[in-house]
């Protein structure tokens, strides 16, 4: 073999190698649909997760709970294929050391102990008595229900069922955690608690995946999300970039200043500009442009005037809200 | 958190060939979660009073002799438990109970919306299987051996109590007592993985144990053949007294105690290699169930 052959065969498997290991660290959706006899659940979704927090937003029906049943097997998809971490989904006895799964499924096996729960699932998991305690007591700690461990889960509170659950799916320390309406019941104290502890899950290197319907809870805690509708994923990734590339929809932006009429006779100058609104308060101006980077230049030249003081500039539907009202609109305004 | 630390021993057991240490361990885990749900569940009340059913006319006729020839006759008790047991026994008491018991393994857990707990587990579907089945099959046999030792006692101790010593201490009566128990145990076997199997592939299992019960009453009517397709069949080939089956009942050559228990445990095994390839398939739908 060449010198030059050598070259590119140690190049080849640097490529295969590298994409063995996006593999084997990513959640994959490969062409993946599922039907229910004739109904759509979910249809040619392509996806990869990483690492940190994604979240899946959509209508009640869209889809959502489809993706996470498929991700843990609950569900088999009628065509294409999943794998976490590189693990297939039809082999449970791998893929759960590797992932938890919170379901909305308010159940729980019938007579038990919120301690008697968890470790019974983690001896069911391989654990021995001893790991399987010391594992207990660490999930019920970071839940708060230490104090409520030896009470039977059925007289447990609809938040407390919920954090219970919450525990079981983390208590064996898996490395992709899927969360279905984890918030749902919870007060809003143990709401901020319960994103904190995600959050530093995320930050751990843990993949969490999270289903909400609370926008500015998902649009606070989540690094991507996953758009949902009508079993079709209508946009994934950073808010901010699945924002950007909506060129269709003009970006809104709110320019705060003392003559926003004066701005406002500026800025029809551009073509650009479809449509600029006063503030209520009058000192500010919303625009809609189908061009936002000749926009910020033409205010450049404004501010460099200085004809008019300009106190702040914000992207007014760069948000959560506005990118899911864009994309999925009223349809989903139960969301 | 890091999965790599705390399931290392999981991981390596998986490296081997078979882990069966870690196989053992999960069988055991859920065995003791099913078995308390068995036996302090709420659907064990049913099970209670179906194991008290054989007892408690026995109990209530412990006190006196019942009129009637054979009841002052010793020698004729052996026949009388044969009829008891393969009328009430067997054929009812065994057969709902087992019914009841291995049809909720699965069946119970989808009701309850439960199952996922398990799915949701680095379980093996087969070793889940093992694990539900194994501990059905302890429950019923506590239950059912229990019955039929306690119902053969009372039929014969208040009424003889000094024959009934001879009987079972020198005479034929523990070895009688020991084959009812082995009969009892096996109907809990086969019955066992037939309704296991039952209660997953249908939404309602009652009809199919329906079906079967039939099947089973029927069989005395049945060509030698068709004879052989139950477990019945099987069972009556082992009883220590033969009983008859009436004028209109086929006869048909008892099955050999050598043919018949391996062809129940083996057909058993076959049973539960369906369950598990079913689990095995199984999505998680409880709105549909």
């Amino acid at each position: 073999m060449s010198d030059s052959e050598a070259k590119i065969k140690t190049e080849s498997d640097k490529i295969r190698n590298s994409k063995f290991e996006i593999r084997n660290s990513e959640i994959i959706f490969d062409d993946v649909s599922k039907f229910y006899g004739e109904i759509l659940g979910v249809n040619r979704v392509n996806l990869q997760i990483g690492p940190g927090i994604t979240s899946l937003v959509g209508p009640n029906g869209a889809g959502k709970s489809t993706l996470m049943n498929l991700m843990t097997g609950l569900l088999r998809p009628t065509r294409g294929s999943v794998s976490l971490l590189g693990i297939p989904t039809d082999k449970p006895e791998a893929l759960f050391r590797k992932v938890g799964y919170c379901t909305q499924f308010d159940s729980f096996p019938r007579g038990l102990t919120g301690r008697e729960f968890i470790k019974s699932f983690l001896l069911v998991h391989g654990f021995d008595s001893q790991k399987a305690d010391a594992l207990t007591v660490t999930a019920l700690e970071r839940l708060n229900l230490l104090d409520a461990a030896d009470r039977k889960v059925a007289a447990y509170s609809k938040g407390m069922r919920q954090r219970i659950r919450l525990a079981q799916a983390i208590a064996h320390q898996p490395a992709v955690l899927i969360l279905d309406e984890p918030l749902n019941g919870l007060d809003p104290m143990v709401r901020a608690e319960t994103i904190a502890l995600f959050r530093k899950l995320a930050a751990d290197g843990l993949h969490l995946i999270i289903s909400s319907h609370i926008l500015h809870e998902v649009d606070m805690m989540s690094d991507r999300v996953v758009l949902v509708n009508n079993g079709y994923v209508v946009a994934e990734g950073n808010i901010h970039g699945v924002r950007d590339e909506m060129e269709e929809q003009p970006m809104q932006i709110l320019i705060r200043c003392d003559k926003p009429a004066k701005l406002a006779a500026h800025v029809f100058d551009e073509d650009s500009v479809v449509e600029a609104r006063l503030h209520q308060d009058r000192l500010g101006l919303f625009v809609r442009t189908r061009d936002a980077d000749s926009f910020y230049l033409l205010l450049n030249r404004v501010v460099a005037e200085g004809e008019i003081n300009i106190e702040s500039i914000a992207p007014a539907d760069d948000d959560l809200n506005a990118v899911y009202g864009y994309l999925i609109g009223a349809e989903g305004g139960g969301s | 958190m890091s999965s790599n630390i705390n399931v290392s021993e999981i991981d390596k057991a998986d490296k081997q060939p078979l882990p069966w240490s870690l196989w053992l361990r999960q069988i055991r885990a859920i065995f003791r979660l099913e078995i308390e749900k068995n036996f302090l569940g709420r659907r064990s009340i049913l099970l209670y009073l179906l194991a008290l059913l054989p007892i408690l006319p026995l109990a209530l006729l412990a006190p006196f002799t019942p009129p009637g020839r054979e009841w002052q006759d010793f020698t004729q008790y052996s026949m009388i438990f044969a009829v008891y047991y393969g009328g009430l026994i067997l054929r009812t008491v065994v057969f709902f109970g087992c019914a009841w018991i291995f049809m909720n393994l699965f069946r119970g857990d989808i009701v309850d919306r439960s199952l996922h707990f398990y799915f949701l587990s680095p379980v093996r579907r087969e070793v889940l299987v093992v694990g539900k089945y194994s501990s059905g099959l302890v429950t019923s046999i506590i239950l059912f051996t229990g019955t039929t030792v306690i119902c053969m006692l009372l039929l014969y101790v208040p009424h003889f109590p000094s024959e009934s010593a001879r009987f079972f201490f020198d005479g034929q009566g523990l070895g009688q007592l020991l084959t009812y128990a082995g009969i009892t145990i096996l109907a809990c076997i086969g019955y066992g993985a037939f309704f296991l199997v039952v209660g997953l592939f249908f939404r309602n299992p009652i009809i199919p144990a329906l079906v079967l019960y039939g099947w089973e009453w029927l069989n005395f009517l049945l060509p030698p053949l068709l004879k052989k397709i139950s477990v019945i069949h099987y069972l009556h080939s082992l009883t220590p007294i033969p009983v008859s089956e009436g004028p209109f009942a086929v006869v048909a050559e008892p099955t050999p105690a050598w043919i018949a228990v391996p062809s129940l445990v083996v057909v058993t095994v076959l049973v539960l290699i369906a369950a598990s390839y079913r689990i095995r398939h199984m999505e998680i739908r409880y709105g549909s169930d």
